[in-house]
């Protein structure tokens, strides 16, 4: 039984693209069949954030309008063998998607795929009501900051109101991964704490990313950080997202800042050097 | 900017961004056209007391918390003590 799960926020540039792709890429190397789909029409980035821009000839708005075949507009992973991408198109056209075509075209990928992952675009239009629209399960991507967090409770009421799931009356899994979370200012009171989002938003925690570069560093490079480099502690909490995706029970743990020495904390990064 | 309060500096900010939106949600997620429970009980709470003392509405602080069985609705009201005098 394949899982269609949206990846939404609302807010811009808090990480779903990132997200998208390093949960997907985890979930493939857990052995699942999985593609990433780009929603972003117009300004697609999955493509070059999963290091196939190159290689991209039909997308997803060809496929929707008959213009290609499936087969023909999913790119495989280099890297992961059970990965694959439908990447979005450029054209500035806003009607391209219909909903009609979206849901045969999710529809055939249920037939092939464990997973569809849909990346949804910022905002709260058509291309994200249609990334949302066919999920079964959601995860809100939320920074700490109140921007995010405000925006992040209007994509959860949407969740709950506009998608197919949901007019048929049944319950829509929505779940929250925080990210660019950073410990030690959450610790001084600078930043809202997991308790605090958790508190405002009232869903279930699949994750926590700590704000880290070496997620910039996986996208300059063109690969999930969860296959760059398994063992940054971002690459573990997507890891652990998708586990949790997947069944297992993984209690969450609330990454505490580390202890600076007194020397560090006066002289700053100098001191480590 | 005093020397002191380089020191003193408030950097405590995240209780406020949480306060601050728990109280714009709880106006936010009202159903179009629907009533907004806390939100009314807010207004007219304050109205009620303001008919008999008169409120500065900046020293008021609205908090909402949710919990898993009961929600608390929390109205901080400072009432300066002449108002209070004579009565």
């Amino acid at each position: 039984m394949s899982k269609v799960v949206v990846v939404t926020s609302g807010k811009g540039g808090v990480g779903k693209t990132t997200s998208s792709a390093s949960l997907g890429a985890a979930l493939a190397q857990a052995g699942q069949k999985v593609v990433v789909v780009d929603f972003d029409v117009g300004l697609r980035n999955l493509d070059l954030v999963m290091g196939a821009e190159r290689r991209v000839v039909f997308d997803l708005v060809n496929v929707v309008q008959g213009d290609a075949k499936l087969a023909q507009a999913l790119i495989r992973d280099k890297r992961v063998e059970t990965l694959s991408l439908l990447p979005a198109s450029q054209t500035r056209d806003k009607d391209a998607l219909t909903e009609e075509g979206v849901g045969r075209v999710i529809e055939e990928l249920r037939q092939t795929f464990d997973w569809i992952i849909c990346d949804s675009p910022a905002g709260i239009e058509k291309g994200a009501t249609l990334a949302m629209r066919f999920a079964d399960t959601a995860v809100v991507v939320t920074n700490p900051e109140v921007s995010s967090v405000r925006d992040s409770d209007r994509i959860i009421g949407m969740l709950d109101s506009k998608t197919v799931t949901a007019e048929t009356g049944g319950q829509m899994d929505k779940l929250l991964l925080l990210t660019r979370y950073d410990p030690a200012r959450a610790a001084r009171g600078e930043m809202m704490t997991v308790e605090d989002v958790l508190e405002i938003l009232a869903i279930p925690l699949l994750g926590i990313v700590v704000e880290s570069p070496d997620v910039l560093t996986a996208s300059n490079m063109g690969c999930p950080v969860t296959v760059l480099n398994p063992v940054s502690p971002a690459a573990k909490a997507y890891d652990e997202a998708a586990r949790r995706l997947l069944g297992e029970t993984i209690a969450v743990k609330t990454p505490q800042a580390e202890k600076k020495g007194f020397m560090s904390r006066l002289f700053g990064r100098k001191a480590v050097a | 900017m005093s020397f002191l309060s380089f020191f003193q500096r408030n950097r405590r900010s995240a209780p406020v961004a949480r306060e601050r939106l728990q109280v714009l949600l709880a106006h936010e997620r009202a159903p179009d056209g629907g009533a907004d429970l806390a939100a009314v009980l807010h207004k007219e709470i304050l109205a009620v007391i303001a008919k008999h003392i008169p409120i500065d509405q900046d020293r008021v602080v609205v908090k909402l918390d949710r919990g898993d069985q009961v929600s608390t609705l929390e109205i901080d009201i400072e009432m300066p003590d002449t108002a209070l005098a004579g009565r």
